[in-house]
């Protein structure tokens, strides 16, 4: 260990530098971003020219030779039993290569295995059941008519309010043992399960229950409290999900559309019994994810399947039908909660219950924003799962924490009012956090928070609003992060990982974390990444990218700067700890002396140099199972609205969000992020909604029209704030930024739609219907 | 069999990106398939195949057009412009490059949509206001959010280039 000065802080507020004590491994202090040369600046992406010249290629691009297509049949039926499946026409029918009929339900909580007759029993209209590959599309579709399916079909219940009533129709009649099933947490093993209601879980992470909630109510001066619901969301990447399957006897190779190259290959391996060596995962650029692509899936399963028996590849993506109904959703909720203060403001209790489904999966709990956000000392929560039939939920974007917010920033409003502070400086009383305090102030300068009126003091038909909400989110770090770095004689240098990049920019940045260390320009490092022959990155979820992996990068191009500066220092007569790497150039620090970096290279001892470097634990860090996490990374976002009194119409004007992801790496890439995050925001707070018909449990409307989502004309002025945030604690002190970028929106334009008209909107998605029914016009 | 399969072939030319192409398909193939999976142009990206998300858009004698929605036999004799056509690594487009310049996309996979809807747009010349601009790139969905740069990015294309 070595002893090492860090900056800490935030530059302007309280910038400061501390000591740690780190690996003598580990890479030196950088300074503060100003003093940097690529990180911290908005470079362009490296992929940028491919995106828009239509020449990236993602999964539903992969064309190999001979590869069939593959097309799924899936359930009408929300609940049945399969008594027989004959597949022998559509095997007969010309063009068809391979039949493939699911043993299992790959996601959801029904346990593996299903039933007597070795078919899965149908949970949810939409549920995967078999798979034809054929010479093409068309002839495929053809064959899975060809299928006969014999059904017995079986009570369901869509609803989850009719799902909660005792009597309803069972979901599970046995009881579920997971903890959760699409990521974003649910509740803990063994949790009591009655009728399709599981729980309560009381726990998220970092915490759980604490004090004693009554007698912190009784001990309040005033008390808010309200019932909130959310809606479910399908997350809807553009992409749909899918895969290209290419079974040889050596090795199965698989081009995925998939957040997790290495989570993707350890599920396929497990299911074929294959050791992890003879698969490989390939993703190089994927048409969006946002949660919902992990594992194998039962597309997976069935066109790895196909491929085994036809012996040739095969491409299958899901349409756009089953793309909403069978591979994720943010659940819905219904949460109560109750918030304690004193006259000053101190809060003396907050006290939530949830109820959420995610359909046959598990997860709709509501995050930890109420638990971890403000100062209380006694806290409780008890959340609920609720089985329905209807596809899994999976994580989402801050999985919970939207719905959260959307209910505790609105009561902390309501508390405010009540209590006749500012939203502001209540939250300033409330909110330790140093981030958020100067974020609330760059937010409010660039929102002008002054101008704020009463409530729905605005006089006419259109009347306007501004509101705040604000977020937090963990530092979350997957330790099983690696990079290589190779310098080849000719001169290039090339950093590899199976890290893959979402959209957010992965491959970016590690050309401006090896590029700073090496003292070269980004466009210089070829990036490698998405491929599970590179060394494990980590899954692009949970914010945890820029965390992970650029420390593994930068330590990596450190030792490989090293090894270069050890091979270079005889020929240039100086010692390599004299050496440094600037500008191309390899200076010696004591006499000036140069050797140019390509000339070292060119006589470098083998052709190549090769160092790879995993992510380190954090510095003065903790240890939170294989995932090293910590901290907040605070935001506040404000929106401001008009509302139309007489349409219910509501339009987001201008959203301030400010945000803090540790040390920023891209601020353009940070701005895009956030824009999209906000964007999102806006869809699930006015738009979004699936609904379900309970008479047949069929989504009305699976697609993309009658799924609203945002598009260009909805899109408010955004103003995205920065912070510099330095933790020191690690060789990047970067943070990732995806998932606060979209915590907050719902809920400051909630505010906002308050501050407008006076009355408060309790349920997502804020319709024109419900804003007329919240001002008594209908 | 293949008799039948024989009588539902059509031969159809059409011009693609300047070039050529003599095509034998069946009456069904949209011209979005015939694209990725007869000419291999894979730039053209499926999203929804039902007209609802604007990322086949292609330009079909000057005018953007879904090319999910639109059988390849009927533009028979047309010229299509796809997002190869519109620009390259050597010599984009103005609009790419200001796609770049503004960062106006993340996956990526509704770009060359928007790209074409865009020029489509502008060289129909109808929308003049930011909000008529807003209003005319609104039949492409952008999942992530870009739409912010995307405006932008248009926007300043039109005043340097159409104006």
């Amino acid at each position: 260990m070595r002893k090492e000065k860090f900056p800490i802080g935030i530059p302007g507020v309280n910038l400061r530098e501390i000591e740690r004590e780190v690996p003598v491994t580990e890479p030196p202090a950088w300074p503060i971003n100003d003093k940097l040369k690529h990180v911290g600046k908005s470079v362009k992406r490296t992929d940028a020219i491919l995106k828009v010249t239509g020449k990236a290629k993602y999964t539903a691009d992969i064309n190999l030779p001979g590869m069939l297509q593959g097309r799924m049949l899936r359930s009408p039926h929300p609940s049945a039993k399969i008594l027989s499946i004959d597949t022998s026409a559509a095997e007969a029918f010309p063009g068809v290569k391979a039949v493939y009929v699911l043993r299992s339900n790959m996601s959801g909580a029904e346990p593996k295995g299903g039933e007597d007759n070795g078919y899965p029993e149908i949970k949810y209209a939409g549920q995967a059941i078999a798979g034809v590959a054929a010479k093409d599309g068309q002839t495929a579709e053809e064959a899975l008519k060809l299928i006969k399916v014999e059904y017995q079909t079986m009570p369901f219940v869509v609803d989850m309010d009719e799902a909660r009533e005792p009597g309803a129709p069972l979901v599970f009649e046995q009881q579920v043992e997971q903890e959760e099933t699409g990521g974003g947490g649910g509740g803990a093993k063994g949790l009591e399960q009655q009728g399709n209601v599981r729980g309560p879980s009381t726990k998220s992470f970092f915490g759980g229950p604490r004090g004693d909630v009554e007698q912190g109510m009784a001990e309040a001066d005033v008390i808010v409290e309200g019932i909130f619901r959310t809606q479910v969301q399908t997350h809807s990447a553009l992409e749909t999900h899918g895969i290209v399957a290419d079974w040889k006897p050596d090795m199965l190779t698989v081009y995925a559309s998939t957040q997790s190259t290495k989570g993707v290959r350890s599920e396929m391996a497990s299911i074929f019994d294959l050791p992890e060596s003879k698969v490989r995962v390939i993703c190089e650029y994927m048409g969006g994810g946002f949660g919902a692509k992990y594992g194998a899936g039962n597309f997976g399963v069935t066109a790895v399947n196909l491929s085994k028996i036809s012996g040739q590849p095969v491409k299958l993506m899901l349409d756009r039908k089953a793309e909403h109904l069978a591979v994720g959703n943010r659940p819905n909720s219904w949460q109560e909660l109750k918030i304690g203060a004193k006259k000053d403001g101190t809060l003396t209790a907050i006290k939530q219950e949830s109820y959420g489904t995610a359909g046959i999966g598990l997860g709709a709990g509501v995050g930890r924003v109420a638990q971890a956000v403000y100062e209380c000392p006694n806290f409780l929560t008890e959340q609920y799962d609720v089985f329905t039939n209807a596809g899994p939920g999976a994580a989402f974007r801050a999985p919970g924490n939207p719905q959260g917010a959307f209910a505790l920033e609105q009561l902390i409003d309501e508390l405010a009012e009540k209590l006749g502070t500012d939203a502001l400086e209540l939250r300033d009383k409330i909110d330790n956090s140093v981030v958020r305090k100067e974020e609330r102030r760059l937010a409010a300068k660039a929102i002008n928070w002054s101008r704020r009126k009463k409530p729905g003091s605005d006089t006419g038909v259109i009347k306007r609003g501004i509101g705040v909400a604000q977020s937090t989110w963990p530092r979350l770090i997957d330790i099983d992060s690696t990079a290589e770095v190779r310098m080849y004689r000719d001169g290039t240098v090339e950093i590899r990982s199976g890290v893959m990049d979402i959209g957010t920019g992965t491959r970016t940045i590690l050309s401006q974390i090896v590029a700073e260390e090496l003292g070269l320009e980004p466009e210089q490092i070829s990036v490698k990444i998405g491929d599970t022959l590179f060394p494990n990155g980590p899954a692009s979820g949970g914010s945890k990218v820029s965390g992970s992996i650029t420390p593994a990068a930068r330590n990596a191009a450190y030792k490989a700067k090293q090894e270069i500066l050890k091979q270079a220092a005889p020929k240039m007569e100086e010692k390599a700890a004299d050496l440094e790497l600037k500008d191309g150039m390899i200076v010696s620090k004591t006499s000036g002396k140069t050797m140019s970096f390509k000339d070292a290279l060119k006589q470098m001892r083998t052709s190549q140099i090769m160092t790879s470097a995993s992510r380190e634990d954090d510095y003065g860090g903790f240890m939170v199972g294989t995932f090293i996490s910590h901290g907040d990374l605070g935001s506040v976002q404000m929106a401001e609205v008009s509302v139309n009194t007489e349409t219910g119409f509501v339009k987001v004007e201008k959203i301030v969000a400010a945000h803090s992801c540790g040390r920023p790496l891209n601020p353009m890439q940070i701005q895009s992020q956030v824009n999209g995050g906000v964007i999102q925001g806006i869809s699930y707070a006015l738009y979004e909604d699936r609904v379900m018909d309970k008479n047949t449990g069929h989504m009305l409307n699976a697609n993309l029209d009658q799924y609203k989502i945002a598009f260009s004309m909805e899109i408010p002025d955004i103003e995205v704030i920065n912070i510099e945030e330095y933790t020191a604690r690690s060789s990047t002190d970067a943070f990732g930024i995806a998932e606060p970028a979209n915590i907050a929106t719902a809920a400051a334009v909630a505010n906002a739609i308050y501050n407008a008209i006076g009355v408060r909107l309790y349920e997502l998605p804020m319709t024109p219907d419900k804003v007329l029914k919240a001002l008594n016009l209908v | 069999m293949k008799q039948t399969e024989k009588k539902l072939q059509y031969q159809t030319t059409l011009i693609v990106n300047g070039k050529t192409e003599k095509l034998t398909l069946p009456a069904w193939v949209s011209l979005l398939d015939a694209l990725r999976h007869h000419l291999d142009l894979t730039g053209t990206k499926k999203g929804c195949d039902h007209g609802q998300c604007g990322a086949c858009t292609v330009i079909c004698d000057g005018k953007r057009i879904l090319s999910c929605l639109t059988l390849a036999v009927a533009k028979d004799g047309s010229e299509i412009k796809t997002i190869e056509g519109v620009g390259s690594k050597e010599n984009p487009h103005p609009l790419q490059r200001a796609f770049i310049e503004h960062d106006a996309f993340q996956c990526g996979y509704c770009t060359p949509g928007q790209i074409c809807s865009a020029l489509g747009m502008l060289e129909e010349g109808e929308a003049q206001t930011l909000e008529e601009i807003k209003d005319s790139l609104s039949g492409n969905l952008c999942r992530c959010g870009a739409n912010a740069n995307i405006i932008d990015a248009v926007t300043e294309v039109k005043a340097n280039h159409y104006e």
